[in-house]
């Protein structure tokens, strides 16, 4: 059990003694791949296949911990339980209103009826339990996005349910957060590996010179952009996801999406970039120094097969894990990033419903953001599964 | 062990031969240095009510761009003038002219010498009578012996009359609004005519006591070392007082969240099996608990003071993934001989984990420590520009986000961005240096590469 997490745990630091019980691992897994990938094909899906169960498992009890955290920590004052009762209040006010046989009712006779009307409501919902019962509920609809209706905030198609709002909101923000961090890791993985070969030259000082630049969040960098070239120079637009109003043409359309891609994409990368180069760069070093390198070397191989093969490959899952970690900044970053950039995401959702102080919306996203964390680490977690062959061993802990 | 203080020194001593720790540790001590001054100058109080704004900065200029900006050659922007009858160069007389009735004739000449146009032009009166209210007539007189009557106006105690603003003489310029009429007899004003100026008012009272007094100001374009806000706020006064904030906020988030984590890590270690497990099952469910957006939560439903999000973030970064980090490193501690040298002489499991398996992981804990400091920092901006910034209490994230709610850049106000911004940075670079050269000290295997 504890297995899959102490790889998972690799940091720059905790690989001292690793790298004498994973040589042999590490180079075995890595030659027995390379030359024999069609053999171990099948028996390596079904590994992935069991650890990707499992995980998804561990991933389900985390995501459900944490909005369950979440919710205590938000009705820690009773704010759910108003919002709740708010809630009933305004729908049994609104039926109250609308329908015929009360129309002409005194306007106190109808204020009674209706406190009568949202206590009967209070006592169906069973939101007169102790918040021990009702916090299990509160969990399921935060978990389904159950949310009810927002306070002011519409979806595009025009619906007030809190799910529909922000459910439409998400693939924007996949859109900017995958190709940010798709080219941020190749960007940085290869970096890292071309400086690991000029190691000491000018271009090396200077990334490890700027990887301090690192501490600012990426809508730091935005700005920054922004300043630069949109307002200065006036190359790109300010912000927004297409031109208004969008191009018909879907050719056109895609043209103008990448225009609006590129400074809040360009914030993400830059943001991680060369602290990620001098991390990576520091773990290929490492690596590079180990013994099987040193006689892959001596045995003649050419320097390209010995820096995929021998350095690479035992390398990735701890770059894999590093980077994993990096994610939660990089997530949260890109709230602002969002709103510094407007761009239509969730958030920028959460800036608007910050300032319309519209708690349904906020709620679910909490619940939003703990899942895209847990799905982040999921697929993470299979990537590393997939570049480190030791992994399927202790993931169930039916082995060890 | 007895040899690890000196070692610790000589590895601290070792910071000398990075010259980019030593830029940072000047930026650090700059940055304590101006915290040190605001607090001297400024108490809790009145940094407050500063930033709350209002009538304290009447005379200050709308979106002014610091004064260091004049000192681009060619660029002469004008500064804001006051002129006050209280002042000696006013001259003020007082004439009777009939029974109970006298005048009050003040004149307030200036000199203004700048080819750009004043912001705004305000004329504040001030007066003291019994019934009836003084009645006051002025007149603009130009350096090109223009006279531009601005009409007649009864007022009370305390008055402010927007000279720039009015319609009547604007109307009288010919529809040009006064902030240029007022300083060029062109209808198209390109340049500010240069020369004396003076204002001319004379004031009738009612009875003998009645007193009234003028201040003229002649906004400026730029003011103060940092310029000021779209509400006339000192921009100077919330970087300063941001600076003692920015800093206590990183450095208390610092404190709590890695030391708790610190000693919970080496606790669960030292104990292993369920303690271990368990820490580490929490340590995943708080990943996957999105820190801002609950502290979002916790700004709009409860309550945006900086100490109670101060509090949340610890709260939240006890078992933060930080856990692993340590964890891995106190696991090889634990099976070292000297900890079961320490066992066998019968110390207990308290004097283990903190006598022997603490200090031992303690140098790895400094650098993670400094480079801490700024990720609050920035997290304060974060929610400050989320508009969950401390009401009350001024600070660089809340100048960003007036600054951007403003549309600062898109405006040309870059000076309202930059500065906060530039503060920010020295802060994030300063540590992030002597945090990433003491990673290299203290990291032996991070030494030669």
């Amino acid at each position: 059990m504890s297995d899959s997490l102490g790889s998972k745990s690799e940091t720059p630091y905790s690989r001292h003694s690793e790298p004498n019980e994973g040589d042999a691992d590490g180079g075995d897994g890595s030659g027995l791949n390379a030359d024999g990938t069609t053999s171990t094909g099948k028996s390596s899906a079904k590994r992935i296949s069991k650890y990707f169960t499992v995980r998804l498992l561990q991933a389900a009890v985390t995501v459900t911990l944490a909005v369950y955290a979440s919710i205590l920590i938000a009705n820690a004052g009773g704010a759910v339980d108003e919002l709740r009762i708010g809630q009933i209040r305004e729908q049994q006010s609104v039926y109250l209103s609308q329908s015929p046989e009360f129309r002409d009712l005194r306007s106190e006779r109808r204020r009674d009826l209706i406190d009568e009307h949202v206590q009967m409501e209070i006592r169906r919902l069973g939101l007169d339990e102790p918040f021990i019962f009702r916090s299990f509920r509160y969990l399921r609809n935060a978990l389904t996005l159950d949310l009810g209706r927002a306070e002011y905030l519409t979806s595009e198609s025009g619906s007030r349910q809190v799910r529909y709002i922000i459910l439409e909101r998400l693939p924007p923000t996949l859109y900017l957060f995958a190709s940010g961090n798709l080219i941020l890791f190749f960007l940085s993985v290869f970096g890292a590996l071309f400086l690991s070969r000029r190691y000491g030259s000018k271009l090396d000082r200077a990334v490890v010179a700027l990887a301090p630049t690192s501490t600012a969040p990426n809508w730091f960098y935005g700005i920054f952009l922004v300043l630069i070239f949109s307002a200065v120079l006036g190359w790109l637009p300010f912000g927004g996801m297409v031109a208004s109003p969008p191009p018909a043409n879907p050719f056109l359309y895609f043209l103008s999406l990448v225009r609006h891609l590129v400074l809040p994409v360009t914030a993400v990368v830059l943001n991680l970039l060369f602290v990620s180069i001098y991390t990576y760069r520091t773990f290929f070093l490492l690596y590079s120094s180990e013994d099987y390198v040193e006689m892959a070397k001596a045995k003649g191989l050419r320097s390209g097969v010995v820096e995929r093969r021998y350095i690479l490959r035992p390398t990735l899952p701890t770059i894999i894990t590093n980077f994993s970690l990096s994610m939660i900044t990089v997530w949260l970053g890109s709230i602002l990033l969002e709103g510094v950039f407007n761009w239509p995401g969730l958030g920028s959702l959460i800036m608007q419903a910050i300032s319309q102080t519209d708690t349904p919306v906020i709620i679910g996203s909490v619940a939003i953001y703990s899942y895209l964390l847990v799905f982040t680490f999921l697929i993470l977690d299979v990537v590393y599964a997939i570049v480190d062959p030791r992994v399927g061993v202790g993931s169930g802990g039916a082995e060890s | 062990m007895s040899k690890r203080p000196s070692r610790f020194r000589a590895n601290l001593a070792e910071i000398r031969r990075y010259p980019s720790a030593i830029v940072g540790c000047v930026m650090i001590m700059m940055l304590v240095g101006v915290a040190i001054y605001a607090l001297a100058v400024l108490s809790y109080d009145d940094a407050v009510r500063l930033w709350r704004g209002g009538a304290v900065w009447a005379e200050n200029p709308r979106n002014a761009r610091p004064v260091w900006y004049n000192l681009v050659p060619g660029v002469e922007r004008p500064t804001t003038i006051v002129l006050d009858s209280t002042d000696p160069e006013a001259e003020v007389e007082r004439t009777q002219v009939g029974e109970q009735r006298y005048e009050i004739s003040i004149r307030l000449p200036f000199e203004y010498e700048y080819d750009g146009f004043p912001r705004e032009v305000n004329l504040f009166v001030r007066s003291e009578f019994d019934d009836a209210r003084p009645f006051l007539v002025s007149t603009w007189h130009t350096p090109d012996g223009r006279r531009i009557p601005l009409g007649r106006q009864q007022v009370r105690q305390t008055e402010i009359l927007r000279l720039s603003q009015d319609r009547d003489i604007a109307g009288r310029l010919g529809g040009v609004s006064p902030r240029f009429g007022f300083f060029t007899p062109d209808d198209t004003p390109e340049a500010a005519e240069q020369g004396e100026y003076e204002l001319e008012i004379t004031a009738t009272v009612f009875d003998h006591d009645a007193k009234v007094d003028a201040r003229l100001v002649v906004y400026g374009q730029v003011h103060g070392i940092a310029g000021t806000d779209h509400r006339r706020r000192d921009i100077g006064v919330a970087l300063l007082y941001g600076t003692p904030i920015a800093l206590s906020f990183g450095l208390l988030a610092v404190v709590g969240a890695y030391i708790t984590t610190f000693v919970i890590s080496a606790v669960g270690t030292w104990f292993g099996r369920w303690v271990d497990t368990l820490i580490q099952r929490i340590a995943e469910v708080n990943m996957a608990i999105p820190l801002l957006v609950v502290l979002i939560m916790v700004g709009t439903l409860y309550s945006r003071s900086i100490w109670v999000m101060l509090a949340v973030t610890i709260a939240l970064n006890v078992f933060s993934p930080g856990i692993k980090i340590f964890r891995a490193m106190f696991l090889q501690v634990k099976t070292a001989p000297y900890i079961e040298a320490a066992q066998t002489y019968g110390a207990g499991n308290t004097r283990i984990i903190f006598r022997y398996m603490i200090p031992k992981i303690l140098p790895v804990l400094i650098p993670q420590f400094v480079l801490g400091i700024p990720t609050f920092v920035f997290l304060e901006a974060t929610l400050a520009l989320l508009g969950l910034g401390d009401p009350v209490l001024p600070t660089w994230g809340k100048v960003l986000q007036d600054a951007h709610q403003n549309g600062a850049l898109y405006n040309g106000y870059y000076y309202w961005v930059l500065l906060p911004a530039g503060l920010l940075i020295v802060t994030g670079l300063g540590f992030a240096l002597v945090g990433f050269a003491l990673d290299r000290i203290f990291n032996p295997r991070l030494r030669n590469v």
